[in-house]
């Protein structure tokens, strides 16, 4: 079973070029049955693989296939080599079958648009990629499937590239996430010439040998790669290009936030944790910007007015949670809450695209309201996934993880980082809410066209819906019924610290700081009703006030950081590139040498000195004018000139 | 089998190679430019697998196939040129090009 393995990124790639190359001429059904069947295929493979690997695991828990060798130039041997280990399970596990729903959503969901075989086929390649990342032995491969993921992403933020406005999402998405992949470029150079090799595993275990913890190469390394990620996953400060993202197809957000792009940063970071471990400074860093990235992205999701930017911030702010797990090195909490929030936040974005479609495109929540009734279906699964993403108590998958890191992140990071996390609880459950009491709840503003969707899309939403449920089940914490199925599964890759050890942590218990989490978002709760349900005044008057309206306009502008970019890289760039076009070297030459000539040359003609300037100038003239000649426009004529000064080099190389 | 000298594979290459840039100078038609062209790339790419297998690397042969792949891109741009300019001026006479202003 396991040597099917090679299978899992191949089948969707097979696909891709399968739709690329024949879709225009396939019916509708042929298209659908590829596109979505692959990726199931995928899961199916992947599932046997697990039960495989669960059953009887391999010695050490890791097993590698090599495919053939990509490259072998001087020092870099990269074979193509796909690893699996309980991390790259569970990450295959999480891209396949949540990317498996999301295609069969697709299919009924983008069934009347046109291009329908070129959007399967990009998001097959994009999971694709998606796979090749995680399952990559080798740094360069991973390298490979990054690149993918950025491409795929490109080509569907762009997908109705009719419009210039999607365009510009796209190329935004494409640009800033590269200036993270260039810093990733540049570690990947800094690691291979200094410890030889980019294979994952003897690379680490190089790296612990060579650098002592807080050597300055490990800390550029790890500051290096941290680029890369808070790129890819959309962190403080290269957090702009997601809300734009919005601009592609529904499905396309589902799969960009919950199965591939933004949690690929979490699972570089996650992969490479040792070099991180290398360089305490950086680790810092990593919590620091989750914690930051987590309360900006919260207090703007708070005040959007688009249905799909809500979510968008949202995605930001959970992706925060997990570099904060990461961070203070709750590594396989980390995991455990980007598999959940892969659950919700793609049930969240599904139901979300129903609301859409039911509305003819109206992604506006003040236009909303009173879905409740008209589509009591989804109204039921976005009640669980937006129950699961504030963490209600209990009985939702994102209680468990998100309650995990917030204890970690005390017992490791310190009361700070808890706070923030205690903070963002609370404005995830006041957003999430606030989304949907204004969308379902109260008068309807405007009826919507459409009804309850089909099979097609009713079948990924339940089972997304009762995976937002029971999927923090895995996890149970100590002090709610101790079963850490996931974190054990993950202790050959991710290091655990004991809860026992974690319990020596002063002043608060872990059950104390699950009843934080829980009153905060109740908390949030309460507040959203009171502020959007019953005194929707209340909210009105607090957003009305001089200092209310600047923070709402504050907020809802993503903390203007689009315009600090735009002021003070996109403009001077702009102007260079201005200045560029009007030739700075022309000007040189311009004013200092042939003004000069010709300003000297008129002087006068009966002066010696001028003559010879004149003379210049004539010289000059006349090389002109015998240069001009050869400019015939004969092509053969070129060509024997080049034969000629070719034959004059040669001649020169060998004789002399 | 028979081995061929390095020199007589070389000297075929660069005859072959002399013969195309002759055609592409003396040659007044457009379609024959455009095959001595072809002539030559294939004497270069003749070069490469006379030195491959010189020095037993499959090398050569590879470049010969990048050689090929340019050469197949090159026709496959040059005829379409090649049709413009016969819609365009009635005539394939590489010459009458020099009255293109760009």
């Amino acid at each position: 079973m396991r040597s099917l393995l090679w299978l899992i990124p191949a089948i969707p790639f097979f696909s891709a070029l399968l739709l690329a190359i024949f879709g225009p001429r396939f019916s509708r059904k042929t298209i659908a049955v590829f596109g979505a069947g692959s990726i199931g295929l995928s899961a199916l493979i992947t599932l046997g693989i697990a039960a495989d690997f669960i059953t009887s695991p391999p010695p050490d828990h890791r097993y590698t296939q090599t495919l053939w060798t990509w490259m072998n130039v001087g020092d870099l041997n990269a074979p193509v080599a796909l690893l699996l280990d309980p991390l790259s399970l569970v990450m295959i596990g999480v891209v396949t079958f949540v990317g498996f729903l999301i295609h069969l959503y697709s299919v009924e969901y983008m069934a009347p648009e046109e291009g329908y075989s070129r959007f399967f086929a990009y998001m097959n390649l994009f999971v694709g990629a998606m796979l090749i990342l995680v399952l990559a032995d080798h740094l360069l491969l991973l390298f490979l499937g990054w690149e993918g993921v950025g491409l795929c992403s490109f080509l569907l933020i762009g997908f109705w590239y009719t419009d210039p406005k999607n365009v510009r999402a796209a190329r935004k998405a494409f640009i800033v996430t590269r200036i993270g992949d260039t810093a990733l470029m540049i570690a990947l150079a800094l690691l291979l010439t200094h410890l030889g090799s980019l294979e994952i595993t003897t690379l680490l275990d190089r790296a612990g040998q060579a650098w002592p913890i807080g050597a300055p190469l490990a800390i550029w390394a790890a500051a290096l790669i941290l680029g890369g990620a808070v790129g890819k996953s959309a962190q403080l400060p290269l957090q702009v290009w997601l809300p734009d993202a919005m601009a592609g197809p529904t499905p396309t957000s589902a799969l960009i936030h919950a199965a591939t792009m933004v949690t690929a940063g979490v699972y570089l970071i996650a992969r490479t944790h040792t070099l991180f471990l290398l360089a305490p400074p950086v680790l810092m860093a990593v919590a620091v910007i989750g914690a930051a990235t987590l309360l900006i992205a919260s207090f703007s999701a708070l005040t959007q007015s688009d249905l799909k930017r809500v979510l968008a911030y949202s995605t930001i702010s959970q992706i925060g949670y997990m570099f904060l797990a990461l961070g203070v090195g709750a590594w396989s909490a980390a995991i455990f809450h980007l598999m959940t929030h892969a659950f919700f936040k793609a049930l969240l974005f599904l139901a979300a695209g129903v609301v859409i479609h039911a509305f003819h495109g109206e992604q506006n929540l003040f236009q909303m309201g009173g879905l409740r009734r008209t589509l009591p279906f989804t109204f039921w699964v976005f009640l669980i996934g937006g129950a699961s993403l504030a963490g209600l108590p209990l009985v939702t998958a994102g209680f468990y993880s998100k309650g995990e890191i917030l204890w970690e992140s005390w017992a490791l990071g310190g009361s700070a980082l808890w706070a923030a996390g205690v903070i963002g609880a609370f404005l995830t459950s006041l957003y999430t809410f606030r989304l949907t009491f204004l969308a379902f709840f109260g008068a309807p503003r405007k009826a919507p066209a459409g009804g309850e969707p089909g099979l097609l899309i009713r079948i990924p939403l339940i089972v997304l819906g009762v995976l937002s449920i029971i999927g923090g089940f895995i996890n149970l914490p100590p002090a709610l019924g101790n079963k850490l199925l996931l974190t054990h599964f993950l202790q050959t890759v991710l290091p655990h610290t004991e809860a026992s050890a974690l319990h020596a942590a002063g002043g608060m218990t872990e059950i104390g700081s699950e009843a934080f989490v829980t009153a905060a978002s109740l908390l949030g709760l309460f507040l959203a009703y009171l502020f959007y349900l019953r005194r929707p005044s209340l909210a009105e008057s607090l957003a009305g006030r001089p200092v209310g309206r600047a923070l709402h306009r504050f907020w809802s502008a993503g903390w203007g950081f689009d315009p600090l970019y735009d002021r003070l890289f996109v403009r001077p760039y702009i102007l260079l590139a201005e200045a560029a076009r009007r030739d700075l070297v022309d000007r040189f030459y311009e004013r200092w040498l042939v003004r000069p000539v010709f300003l000297l040359s008129s002087v006068s003609l009966h002066d010696l000195i001028d003559s010879i300037y004149t003379g210049l100038a004539r010289l000059a003239a006349v090389f002109y004018e015998m240069l001009r000649r050869t400019e015939t426009g004969r092509v053969r004529w070129y060509a024997a000139g080049l034969a000629a000064g070719t034959i004059f080099f040669l001649g020169w190389v060998v004789l002399l | 089998m028979l081995m061929i000298p390095v020199q007589e594979g070389l000297l075929l290459a660069a005859i072959l190679f002399a013969l195309g840039l002759i055609g592409l100078l003396v040659r007044r038609n457009i379609l024959f430019i455009l095959m001595s062209t072809e002539v030559m790339l294939n004497a270069a790419g003749l070069a490469f697998i006379v030195a491959g297998a010189r020095w037993g690397a499959a090398d050569g042969q590879v470049m010969f196939f990048f050689i090929l792949a340019l050469a197949a891109a090159e026709v496959s741009v040059g005829l379409a040129l090649v049709l413009r300019m016969h819609h365009q001026y009635k005539s394939l006479d590489a010459d009458l090009l020099s009255r293109m202003r760009g």
